[in-house]
């Protein structure tokens, strides 16, 4: 919530709608909270008049010039009033304006708030109504400068990309994004919307993409979403099936990187091999879950015992006991 | 091979390692009352869903009659829209799926349903199931798992769950799980703590947490947590104290709470407290809200803090209120 100092607004040549001789057919309407006003506001000079008026136009229907300028007031007053946006689209509707000057507004809103959601909706609104996406993949490119994660952009985006077909160098973009920060869990999960959506992960695709995130994990071992991103793409298959991954293990292993990512991952190779007849694999699984719940991560210690049981439970018991 | 990890650090406050009740009572209690204050002017659009986290975290700390009962329900009647079934957020705003719940959260913690038409709201909610299964929050026609989870508890907790197709509620709440494990928005979109909470609670409802892969989700979800003991959404980001209701509950209703380190959370839980004002902030030095205090009790009372009532993991509410309902919902154990 911005703490915005609403005197200036005054200084800055703020004319009242009360004050509006063009306003004067208008009888504002002061927020009612109902019989018992447990939640009455009092509301800033400003606020309160343009939302005393909109109150009344709304009340009124009219849907005319003015009153877009009036909720471009609102909208100013308080972004996040939903109420404000839908009237605003509906008077747009109404008066069949062009739309050009609202996606620049538009732009400009999201630009400075990329955090509203209500303008990312009224943008996704806009484009619809306009058939034209031509802007939206530099726009929320412009938001990630910033905010690589913001989610509201991501979404933008990805309604875009899907709604407009529009894949073909999204792959690209996401690399560029992964080279820049290897930890943005929102580009890693755009990669695997992508893939999905197109390619799908065939046995080709999926060699590919295990070479392409082990470079990555290499640089950082503990890389949450690099590793979560590996072991998604793997689910369903076998792990020990790709030399890769199992040369990334050992090598990882043999330099003691300290990684719970690459241990859980450890576990998984070792249940496999438990499950093909490899009975001492069990051992180093336990292990490993030991190691991982007294030593490196300790803070899910309990999460580890439980992996530990739960092989047991289903392959134990161990030879040594 | 050192990691920088995304997080903060807990201030040297001894002062703070105590649960400052009183304060935090009084900090609700003058909110409500105080309508200067410029934050309640601006939330005006969330009202509704103001009242009912005041409200639930003062029963938490059983203080409820702090509140003004008549004032409340007058001022939550008086948003109900008798035209579509919808609560909306205050006086001249649009009905919507989110005030909805808050609004019936409100009238079954004052014991007050009968006040309302059951089967206007239960017709509102209905309606907004698109074909897909998911659910719209309102006529504009945006979609969200958030969305799915405000009509299937709404339903719930009105005994009306027969409104909705169940199955193609599941089937589309299964559409959203993505290779983490994980829930987003819709389809597609990256897991967020906070949608797997609505993902996972509505799957309790249905009773279909068959659907979930509980040991890879509930490493995502103790994955959150940061050495600070807080507990972020998504990977990479800060912790907040709204997660440790999100995160925890979503652990408690797969029966996986332990995995987490309970001491550490408590601690950073405790330090977001203003010992000044009273209440509960994001992060550790933040500006306090009643949605942050809300979240801030629930997740102590999970954390098994006594001094603070039981809460129910799936609806947010004290559990002797949902004991009084006899609702049917899955819990899964480890």
């Amino acid at each position: 919530m911005s703490e915005g100092d609403e005197s200036n607004s005054d200084e800055q040549g703020y004319v009242y709608y009360r004050d509006r001789p063009n306003w004067k057919d208008i009888e504002p309407i002061p927020q009612d909270d109902g019989p018992n006003p447990v939640v009455q506001i009092a509301y800033t000079d400003k606020f309160k008049d343009v939302y005393d008026y909109l109150r009344a136009v709304i009340r009124k229907g009219e849907k005319t010039e003015r009153v877009l300028e009036l909720t471009m007031d609102a909208i100013e007053c308080n972004p996040a009033n939903y109420t404000v946006w839908h009237y605003r689209r509906e008077v747009l509707q109404e008066l069949k304006k062009d739309l050009k000057s609202e996606l620049e507004f538009a732009e400009e809103t999201v630009l400075n708030e990329p955090k509203n959601y209500q303008v990312w909706y009224h943008r996704q609104k806009l484009v619809e109504w306009s058939n034209d996406p031509s802007r939206e993949l530099y726009l929320t490119a412009e938001v990630f400068k910033d905010d690589s994660k913001n989610y509201h952009a991501w979404q933008h985006r990805q309604w875009t990309i899907r709604t407009y077909g529009l894949w073909s160098n999204e792959l690209e973009f996401v690399d560029g994004l992964l080279k820049e920060d290897f930890r943005n869990n929102s580009a890693w999960n755009q990669r695997y919307f992508v893939i999905i959506n197109t390619t799908g992960y065939t046995e080709e695709v999926v060699k590919n993409e295990v070479k392409y995130v082990i470079d990555f994990i290499k640089v950082a071992p503990n890389n949450e979403s690099a590793w979560n991103y590996l072991t998604g793409i793997l689910k369903g298959g076998r792990i020990s099936d790709h030399e890769p991954v199992l040369k990334l293990i050992d090598s990882l292993r043999s330099q003691h990187v300290p990684s719970p990512f690459l241990l859980s991952t450890m576990i998984d190779v070792y249940e496999e091999e438990v499950a093909n007849g490899k009975k001492e694999s069990l051992e180093k699984a336990v292990k490993i879950c030991e190691e991982l719940g007294s030593k490196i991560d300790p803070v899910r210690k309990r999460y580890w015992e439980y992996t530990s049981r739960r092989l047991i439970s289903a392959y134990g018991p161990l030879d040594s006991t | 091979m050192g990691t920088p990890v995304k997080d903060v650090e807990l201030p040297d406050r001894p002062e703070l390692q105590e649960l400052l009740l009183e304060k935090h009572a009084s900090y609700i209690e003058t909110f409500e009352k105080n309508k200067d204050d410029l934050d309640y002017c601006m939330t005006e659009f969330l009202r509704v869903s103001g009242i009912y986290w005041c409200l639930t975290a003062m029963d938490l700390i059983g203080q409820l009659d702090r509140m003004n009962k008549t004032e409340i329900l007058d001022y939550v009647m008086s948003c109900f829209d008798k035209d579509t079934g919808g609560f909306r957020p205050a006086v001249n705003h649009d009905p919507h799926l989110l005030y909805t719940l808050s609004a019936v959260q409100i009238l079954i913690l004052y014991d007050s349903v009968s006040l309302i038409d059951k089967d206007r709201i239960v017709s509102f909610v209905s309606k907004l199931q698109q074909p897909d299964g998911s659910f719209v929050g309102d006529r504009w026609g945006e979609v969200d798992t958030r969305f799915s989870f405000c009509a299937l508890a709404t339903l719930s907790l009105l005994g009306r769950l027969d409104a909705v197709d169940i199955e193609k509620s599941v089937q589309f709440i299964s559409s959203c799980m993505n290779f983490d494990g994980g829930f987003g928005v819709i389809p597609g979109s990256e897991s967020h703590a906070g949608q797997v909470y609505c993902c996972v609670g509505s799957l309790a409802i249905c009773k279909r947490l068959d659907v979930i892969n509980a040991d890879q989700l509930g490493w995502w979800l103790c994955e959150r947590q940061l050495p600070s003991g807080g507990l972020n959404g998504r990977p990479e980001k800060l912790p907040d104290v709204c997660y440790s209701w999100w995160v925890l509950a979503s652990l408690s209703i797969i029966g996986r709470i332990h995995w987490i380190d309970k001491e550490r959370l408590t601690q950073f839980i405790m330090a977001t407290q203003d010992d000044e004002t009273g209440g509960f902030s994001d992060r550790p030095g933040d500006m306090v809200d009643p949605f942050h205090t809300l979240f801030g009790l629930a997740g102590l009372s999970l954390l098994g803090n006594r001094q603070i009532k039981g809460v129910n993991l799936i609806f947010c509410l004290p559990q002797n209120v949902i004991e009084r309902l006899e609702l049917d919902y899955e819990l899964l154990k480890e």
